[in-house]
């Protein structure tokens, strides 16, 4: 790797600090305060605040209701994850090929993106309300199920996995459209020439020269699916009915800012950003070895 | 030249910075949730009391849901800037009395020589916001639930033109109006606090121990009794049969009854006002007071919506002139108008008889539903009000578990007995705080 030399000595130190200061002000303060909140047992307005040590915790890991909280986070962000990736290379690929009107394609595909979760979350809401949404109506014609997500809870995941995708399709696919035109016309020719099929091309050459960008958005969408979607949850399903959309996001929103139970809340925030970091030092740990440069 | 242009860009920043109040008047920060046309009303109130004195000017600022506003003084109190009035709901009425963060108004209107009529303030409301016999927060915006019902709807299956007075005649009704095709047969908003919270307290079934909170912190539910079972049961059938429609949580289900589609429904008396706006040319409709199940005792329904907290921290001049807004607030003339144009209580036995004197009610039969269920009722120590720490994640847990019920996952009472173990754990949680 290329090393910059700076002439002074404190220029990248001032460089940095701004950066840094936001990091610190932002991530690292708030983190550790939440650190230091799961001690305690603490009211609303401040006036009580009581040491309870790992007590949090232990309400937390008695509760068969967080454990399916994990369980219902870690099926939504893998569902989203993967089929989110599927989806968005497939398109991708598609948007790669030579076709009249591409540029107004590819802008099209891209448009999801500039979207806020939670205004995402207000758009499926009406496409898909049981009363007086679109869908419902349209499937009415064809079966007599009823959709009601106010009270299925596996239609009421479906749902927001299905939003979930949509929100991050424009962020994946410009990222495998621009993975996609790095990779060499002369490779994919010298293969048709050899009587690679379009599918051995895609598998034998154009997905494994893709798996940077592939292992990039997997880290990055599986840590949008854990975070970033609760303006998703918050706006469409409040994580009903019963607790089966409940991600541990939302959750710990709910019990923090809802419910002002602020020590119960960080201790489960503290949770999440342990496991979330676990799983991303175990993707660079193990699944990075597969990624080519 | 350089630098006399800093000086004045530092200047100007500095100005910029300072709040811009004239120095005649005193500001008092008050924080609401009232949105749309209720918020507007807020505001019109607000400019009404500004424009009758010069001492004081009240700014109301809108901060969300009732939730995101209390957070905002939570915040707000934190950082030691809190606002001087905040208005907060019934359900965080506990967080509040026992935060050591809030100035009573009782207090306040005693130091401040501002004299009120407590005993005016009609009977729920000063016993769901007074401990000791002292008001604690200025009521402010209270409703109770109530029923509605489509009266094409009801033509159109069949019925008179009549509500249901008892969950018998819900039943049969719902059911005629399921078999005549309506979508909705019956609804209800706010499911806790209508069809488990009022429920309870009408048929003067204890909600919680300690007198439903008000002897002391409360902390086990008893919503797993027979009464609950046997509504619970009721609604599970109904949802099984197609008879009854879960709108979902909060005041969602609304939207159902606003479309048109729901012969029965319950929400808040407050609700009055968007239906009236919604239903104009489209369907016409009635109300009536919340149906009776035979064989359990009369109580009384309860009150919701929110009140005025004073918080603590600022000077006593500004804590004055909260006083005379307060006073302004309370007044027979503004509690008639403020009844009048949103579909609240009306807070006061003074403002009641001026809007009867004045036709009003005559004119809007409607708003008269609920004044005459609550002054029908008997008020017991089951039926007072609802005062628990931690109501919201209480309310929660409860509606997860209704959710349960009604799509058939659980049984009646095992969503309740869940309910209730969730419950008791949040609410010892909240005990253990302030034990």
């Amino acid at each position: 790797m290329k090393r910059t030399v700076f002439p002074n000595r404190w220029l990248p130190y001032a460089l940095v600090a701004p950066q840094l200061a936001v990091t610190i002000a932002f991530f690292f303060w708030p983190a550790f305060d939440s650190l230091r909140l799961s001690l305690y047992r603490a009211s609303p307005f401040g006036d009580r605040l009581i040491f309870i040590g790992l007590g949090n915790f232990q309400r937390l890991l008695s509760d068969p209701a967080y454990f399916r909280s994990v369980a219902t986070s870690f099926i939504f962000s893998a569902l989203v994850t993967v089929l989110g990736l599927a989806v968005a290379l497939l398109l991708a690929a598609l948007a790669n090929a030579k076709i009249r009107g591409l540029a107004v394609y590819r802008t099209l595909l891209l448009w999801p993106y500039g979207i806020a979760p939670a205004i995402a979350g207000v758009i499926w809401l009406f496409v898909f309300h049981p009363s007086f949404g679109v869908l419902p109506y349209l499937l009415s014609f064809v079966t007599t199920y009823q959709f009601n997500w106010f009270l299925k809870g596996w239609v009421a995941l479906v749902l927001i996995v299905v939003a979930a995708i949509w929100k991050q399709f424009g962020y994946n696919l410009a990222f495998y459209l621009a993975g996609l035109q790095a990779i060499p016309g002369s490779v994919l020719e010298a293969a048709s020439v050899d009587g690679a099929g379009p599918i051995r091309r895609f598998f034998a050459i154009t997905f494994p020269l893709l798996s940077p960008v592939t292992f990039f958005l997997f880290t990055l969408n599986m840590t949008f699916s854990f975070f970033e979607t609760f303006g998703l949850v918050h706006a469409v399903t409040q994580g009903g009915p019963g607790d089966s959309t409940s991600i541990l996001v939302f959750r710990a929103w709910k019990d923090g800012f809802e419910g002002l139970q602020l020590g119960y809340s960080a201790a489960q925030s503290v949770i999440l950003m342990l496991l979330v970091v676990a799983l991303t030092a175990a993707q660079f740990r193990f699944a990075e070895k597969r990624v080519t440069y | 030249m350089k630098r006399s242009t800093l000086t004045m860009l530092v200047a100007a920043a500095l100005l910029a910075v300072l709040p811009a109040t004239s120095i005649a008047a005193t500001e008092i920060q008050f924080w609401h949730a009232m949105t749309s046309v209720l918020g507007e009303r807020v505001n019109e109130m607000a400019a009404k009391f500004n424009a009758s004195q010069s001492d004081y000017v009240v700014k109301a600022v809108p901060k969300g849901t009732y939730p995101e506003t209390l957070n905002a003084a939570v915040a707000a109190y934190r950082a030691k800037q809190p606002p001087h009035i905040v208005q907060v709901y019934e359900v965080g009425t506990q967080t509040m009395l026992s935060s050591g963060a809030v100035y009573p108004v009782y207090q306040l209107m005693k130091d401040h020589g501002v004299a009120i009529d407590w005993n005016d303030l009609i009977g729920p409301v000063k016993s769901y916001y007074s401990t000791g016999g002292n008001l604690y927060s200025m009521a402010f915006n209270s409703s109770t639930p109530i029923l509605y019902y489509n009266k094409d709807l009801f033509k159109k299956a069949g019925l008179a033109d009549k509500a249901p007075t008892t969950w018998d005649e819900v039943e049969t009704m719902a059911k005629k109006l399921h078999g005549a095709g309506v979508k909705c047969a019956f609804s209800s908003a706010w499911p806790s606090w209508v069809l488990v919270e009022n429920m309870h307290a009408y048929h003067d079934q204890p909600f919680a121990d300690q007198s439903n909170g008000f002897d002391g912190l409360a902390t086990t539910l008893k919503i797993n009794g027979p009464f609950g079972i046997k509504m619970m049961e009721q609604l599970a059938r109904g949802a099984k049969e197609g008879w009854f429609t879960y709108g979902g949580r909060l005041n969602k289900a609304e939207a159902l009854m606003t479309a048109g589609e729901c012969g029965i429904f319950m929400s808040s008396s407050a609700y009055i006002g968007n239906l009236t706006r919604a239903a104009e040319g489209k369907f016409t409709w009635g109300t009536g007071s919340l149906p009776r199940l035979s064989g359990f005792p009369q109580g009384n329904s309860i009150i919701g919506g929110a009140t005025l907290w004073v918080m603590k921290g600022a000077k006593a001049e500004e804590y004055k002139g909260v006083a005379q807004f307060f006073k302004y607030v309370a007044s027979t003339e503004n509690q008639a108008w403020w009844a009048g144009v949103t579909g609240y209580l009306p807070l006061t036995n003074g403002a009641a008889k001026a809007l009867e004197a004045s036709g009003h009610y005559a004119k809007n039969p409607n708003q008269k539903t609920a004044v005459t269920q609550m002054s029908n009722g008997k008020t017991t120590p089951n039926s007072q009000g609802i005062r628990l720490g931690n109501f919201t994640s209480v309310r929660d847990a409860i509606e997860e578990q209704m959710e349960h019920i009604f799509s058939g996952n659980k049984t009646a009472k095992q969503g309740l007995d869940e309910a209730v173990a969730k419950s008791n754990e949040i609410l010892k949680e909240f005990a253990a705080l302030y034990k």
